[in-house]
């Protein structure tokens, strides 16, 4: 079995963190390379930023932003947000990222996904879906949303991640919109029918609350990670505490690095 | 006197974290991309991301391949990175290809009758299989970060260093023969764990590169 992974995601726009963060002892809680670093060194197994402005403008801070968080992290991450071209895919990889998070333009230039794939390897390349379940006249099933989860594509989320998984994309972000920000559990129905449905990888996200709602993701859901957003950043839970429930739960968890310290030899 | 490091940017993967994960050990790695700039190195790391055939390409654009054969016949120290284990073999399922054959073997698909998702995706903790400079003896098994859809199957079983858990499988986590070595798995990607490991490579660098008998 591979191991399971917890993954904090920041919401940036302009170079700075969106959403408050309630860590004790930050000098900018604002930073996101701050941040970063406190997550990597608190456990966390990879991070996610997504700009959510997105703005032309924005983009040359959104580089940079990779840049400095590539120089001072050691653990992967990816980024997410208004990337709309193999030019932009190439940029951001070049400042440092290990992967990049494609959404809207993977719906809107699916062949997007395919070039990346091919050009950088499929590892890097992540599709982003925002589901929505449909209401009770409309069916069941979810609709994949686009343009920040304001856009309904009309696309039905489980044949879209497998179109793809078949596209390239060597991972599937999978928020449910309907459970982002409630803290009432990930859909774990979507979850499931999306993992049982592609061969790679799929990050759960959206409705975390508490620690039965992580474990549950990861057993239920079948999601190999989970993302974790307000539940970590306004210090509801903290990595560690969440590793050592998986943990006891019997999951498989890389475990906390600083019985390793010891060593003495980080190199620091 | 300190080791000269080169790294081959033969424009396929992530140079920055390597270098950057050099640069928090107090060394700084001297890019290649031409045979003239292999005189000021005494140890190469050779990285990569992305696919076999391209980066085959790539690496035959440098012109540094014949370079590369004779460095490590001549028994200098090379580290490959990801991509950069499974071109030292001789051929891939993933493309056409022939590898730098350095190590005897051919790179395989992940299996999937495992029950995994491919890529394998994650951190898993290394199991050792034989003696290397870069394994502590008696380490708990660190836990690196891995991501790839294929693994090396080296025809030398003396070759295999250590393993990672795939399914009910392991598959090849890192090689070593000589001088020449090799992970599947991103050291610079992987915390403290993995800056330990490079800076165990540098330190035998600077005692004199043993080859274990």
């Amino acid at each position: 079995m591979v191991a399971l992974r917890l993954i904090p995601c920041l919401d940036v726009a302009d170079g700075r963190v969106v959403k408050g963060v309630n860590f004790v002892g930050l000098r900018d809680a604002g930073d996101p390379v701050e941040l970063a670093c406190r997550y990597s060194l608190a456990g966390a197994d990879e991070l996610v930023f997504l700009d959510i402005a997105a703005t032309y403008e924005g983009r040359a801070t959104l580089v940079d932003l990779v840049r400095r968080t590539a120089d001072a992290v050691t653990i992967p991450f990816t980024v997410g947000g208004g990337i709309g071209s193999i030019e932009g895919i190439t940029e951001l990889l070049r400042a440092g990222a290990d992967k990049v998070s494609l959404n809207s333009s993977a719906v809107r230039t699916p062949d997007l996904v395919a070039q990346g794939a091919d050009r950088f390897g499929c590892q890097c390349i992540v599709v982003a879906i925002d589901a929505r379940r449909r209401s009770e006249q409309e069916g069941c099933g979810w609709d994949v949303y686009v343009k920040g989860g304001r856009q309904n594509t009309g696309l039905d989320v489980v044949s879209w991640a497998r179109q793809v998984a078949d596209l390239g994309a060597g991972e599937i972000l999978l928020t449910s919109m309907d459970g982002d920000g409630t803290q009432a559990g990930y859909d774990l129905e979507l979850t499931r029918a999306v993992a049982e449905a592609v061969p790679v990888p799929v990050i759960a996200s959206g409705g975390a609350g508490c620690l039965e709602h992580i474990a549950e993701a990861l057993i239920k859901g079948k999601a190999s990670a989970a993302l974790l957003a307000s539940l970590l950043h306004d210090g509801v839970l903290s990595v560690e505490e969440i590793k050592q429930d998986l943990l006891r739960r019997g999951l498989l968890i890389r475990p906390l690095e600083n019985e390793e310290s010891s060593h003495g030899d980080n190199g620091s | 006197m300190k080791t000269r490091l080169g790294l081959i940017d033969y424009g396929m993967g992530n140079l920055h974290s390597v270098q950057k994960a050099f640069e928090r050990l107090n060394s700084s790695l001297q890019l290649v991309r031409h045979p003239d700039e292999l005189d000021h190195c005494d140890a190469l790391i050779l990285p990569g991301v992305g696919a076999f055939d391209p980066a085959m390409a790539h690496l035959e654009q440098t012109e540094l391949v014949p370079d590369l054969k004779r460095w490590v016949q001549g028994d200098k120290p090379l580290l490959g990175i990801c991509l950069g284990l499974q071109l030292l073999f001789e051929s891939s399922d993933e493309g056409l290809s022939a590898g730098l054959g350095l190590l005897k073997g051919h790179v395989q698909r992940l299996p999937t009758n495992q029950g995994e998702r491919i890529p394998h995706m994650g951190w898993a903790p290394l199991q050792q299989q034989n003696d290397c400079p870069l394994l502590e003896q008696g380490d708990p098994g660190s836990w690196m970060y891995f991501v790839h859809s294929y693994a090396a199957i080296p025809s030398d079983a003396s070759n295999l260093a250590a393993t990672a858990a795939y399914g009910q499988t392991n598959v090849t986590a890192m090689v070593w023969q000589g001088r020449l070595g090799a992970c599947q798995f991103h050291p610079e990607k992987s915390a403290k764990a993995g800056q330990r490991m490079l800076k165990r490579w540098l330190q035998w660098l600077e005692t004199g590169a043993k080859i274990l008998s």
